[in-house]
């Protein structure tokens, strides 16, 4: 039977350290929504969505007063569109993504992924249509999030539309430019992206899952925080045995959620995300577990392996918490979204070749990071380059979501408020790459996808 | 299905009756009470039989909610599993 204590500590862990399950997501399937007329096209997509995901946040909210853990997002990721609007054109794709935003507004979900295509090796025509529509999608919605595989360790990297991701990233920024360039904040380029993958924004349902599934992330860095602050002085086994055990119970909190939500749903369960995801919090920042394991910021000397150890613990803990563990499945190191990373650099502790150097060793990569507005489409489809080679080569998810801020220089802030946060605006290696990205074509896959 | 309820805050006289005496009321049978003070602090924990009140649960969790605040005191009220699958393999 459980004890007084075990309650406490469990209600300590929610109501004081920010222990929450930071998503529900379903994943829905649309390719059976194909049709050749874009207004049917449409219908059938939204009446797809908001049937299957009726009650989704309803039943998160209920399960959250019963169990007494907050279910902070309801989210929703689709077949990526460009499959699904195969032979249409770029308004249709435009006209798609507004759909996609109006059935997330009636359901009533903060966040719909799916708006991508998967590009790793090249883009079919309707790829080419939906990564043109990309720009007025994101400027002209509020909750539709869109990604694009570039690469994977199978196939290379695909430097065409590395080039092109550098130009709709530009045209995004100055497309919301009022709103401090927030579409670019919906909109991450993928190495390896992975078909489960419930947080956002690079959600969206995979061509191998199910008509539909529930896919759960937790969370929790104010727990491992608080856990480790118990162990200040001890050496690394008791730190790795401290956020292995920390993990554990974080992910069976979520496993058991999951199993609720698909239970009342009537929705298959698919997998839990061992992430953990900052928000800007204070208490629920990664960077304040670095700070913790012995670091005076995040970016010093050390905070390398300082994540490579919390990434892998919190996955040997968190492995045997659930039944299916997918998903991203590691720490997020976003810039916007952690107030310690915010500070860090401020401060100047932490740069973006230090973050490039993290990106190694934990999930997923460049994530919410504001550059000079002035940032050329080059420089920035060369950051991407950059960061898939270290996805392809390391067999691993690696992502970048990167902002230009419009008019906006080094030392200022963009502000997106709620989870998606501030921005401090970082400086760029003011080098050129433009002669290295012109030349376009396939990078091909690397010696080790040879694996037959 | 065994439901949790936690009260937590500064002692102070009548808070067992209380909330005992909502629970008869409501005819929720209590299975386990632990409690303890430390420093004047009061902290205890109910095991609850709920396989007959599922329906009433938000209710019963937000009148429970109610007396905690008349008392100056957090109550909670939620589903044993949670706990179990945290602490328990």
């Amino acid at each position: 039977m459980i004890s007084r204590s075990e309650a406490l500590e469990t209600n300590k862990m929610i109501s004081e350290e920010n222990l929450d399950v930071r998503t529900i997501t379903m994943g829905i399937n649309l390719l059976d929504c194909a049709d050749s007329e874009p207004n049917k096209l449409c219908d059938k997509i939204y009446d797809k969505i908001t049937e299957s995901a009726e009650n989704l946040v309803k039943t998160g909210d209920e399960i959250a007063a019963e169990y007494g853990i907050p279910v902070v997002n309801k989210r929703i990721s689709v077949t990526p569109v460009a499959l699904v609007a195969n032979g249409h054109s770029q308004e249709t794709c435009v006209k798609i993504a507004k759909t996609l935003d109006r059935a997330a507004i009636n359901v009533g979900v903060n966040f719909i992924g799916g708006y991508s295509a998967l590009v790793q090796k090249g883009s079919t025509k309707s790829d080419v249509n939906l990564v043109r529509s990309i720009p007025e999608a994101l400027s002209s919605t509020e909750r539709v999030c869109s990604s694009v595989n570039v690469g994977s360790s199978r196939n290379g990297i695909n430097m065409n539309a590395i080039k092109k991701m550098g130009e709709i990233v530009k045209e995004m920024a100055y497309l919301t430019r009022n709103e401090g360039s927030m579409a670019c904040a919906k909109f991450v380029v993928f190495c390896n992206a992975v078909e489960d993958n419930p947080f956002m924004a690079g959600a969206f349902h995979g061509v191998g899952e199910r008509d539909r599934v529930i896919n759960v992330g937790v969370s929790g860095p104010g727990v491992v925080k608080h856990a480790l602050q118990s162990v200040r002085e001890a050496d690394f086994e008791t730190l790795c045995e401290t956020v292995k055990r920390t993990a554990f119970k974080i992910t069976r909190a979520g496993q058991l959620v999951a199993q609720e939500a698909s239970k009342r749903l009537d929705v298959p369960f698919g997998i839990i995300d061992l992430s953990l995801a900052p928000t800007p919090a204070i208490g629920d920042s990664i960077a304040e577990i670095f700070n913790e394991m012995g670091l005076e910021a995040a970016g010093a000397p050390g905070t390398t392996a300082a994540l490579a150890i919390l990434n892998d613990n919190v996955k040997k803990g968190g492995l045997m918490a659930s039944s299916y563990v997918g998903g991203l499945s590691g720490a997020f190191i976003p810039v916007s979204e952690d107030h310690g990373m915010i500070e860090a650099v401020r401060n100047g502790a932490l740069t973006l070749e230090k973050l490039e150097a993290m990106t190694c060793v934990c999930s997923v990569g460049l994530d919410m990071i504001a550059v000079p507005g002035d940032t050329s489409a080059a420089t920035i489809s060369g950051i991407i380059a950059d960061e898939m080679a270290i996805g392809m080569i390391n067999n691993k998810t690696t992502a970048v979501r990167i902002i230009p801020a419009y008019g906006k220089k080094v030392g200022e802030s963009v502000e997106f408020g709620g989870l998606l946060g501030t921005a401090p605006v970082m400086p760029v290696n003011g080098y050129s790459c433009e002669r290295f990205i012109r030349r376009g074509g396939r990078i091909p896959a690397p010696v080790h996808s040879f694996k037959n | 299905m065994r439901g949790i309820i936690t009260v937590l805050g500064k002692d102070r006289v009548g808070i067992i009756a209380k909330v005992c005496s909502y629970l008869a009321n409501e005819e929720i049978n209590i299975l386990d009470i632990s409690q303890t003070i430390v420093g004047g602090f009061f902290n205890m924990m109910m095991i609850v039989d709920l396989s007959d009140n599922t329906h009433k649960f938000e209710a019963v969790s937000k009148s429970l909610k109610g007396i905690g605040e008349e008392l100056g005191l957090e109550i909670k009220l939620q589903r044993e599993d949670i706990f179990n699958n945290m602490h328990r393999i």
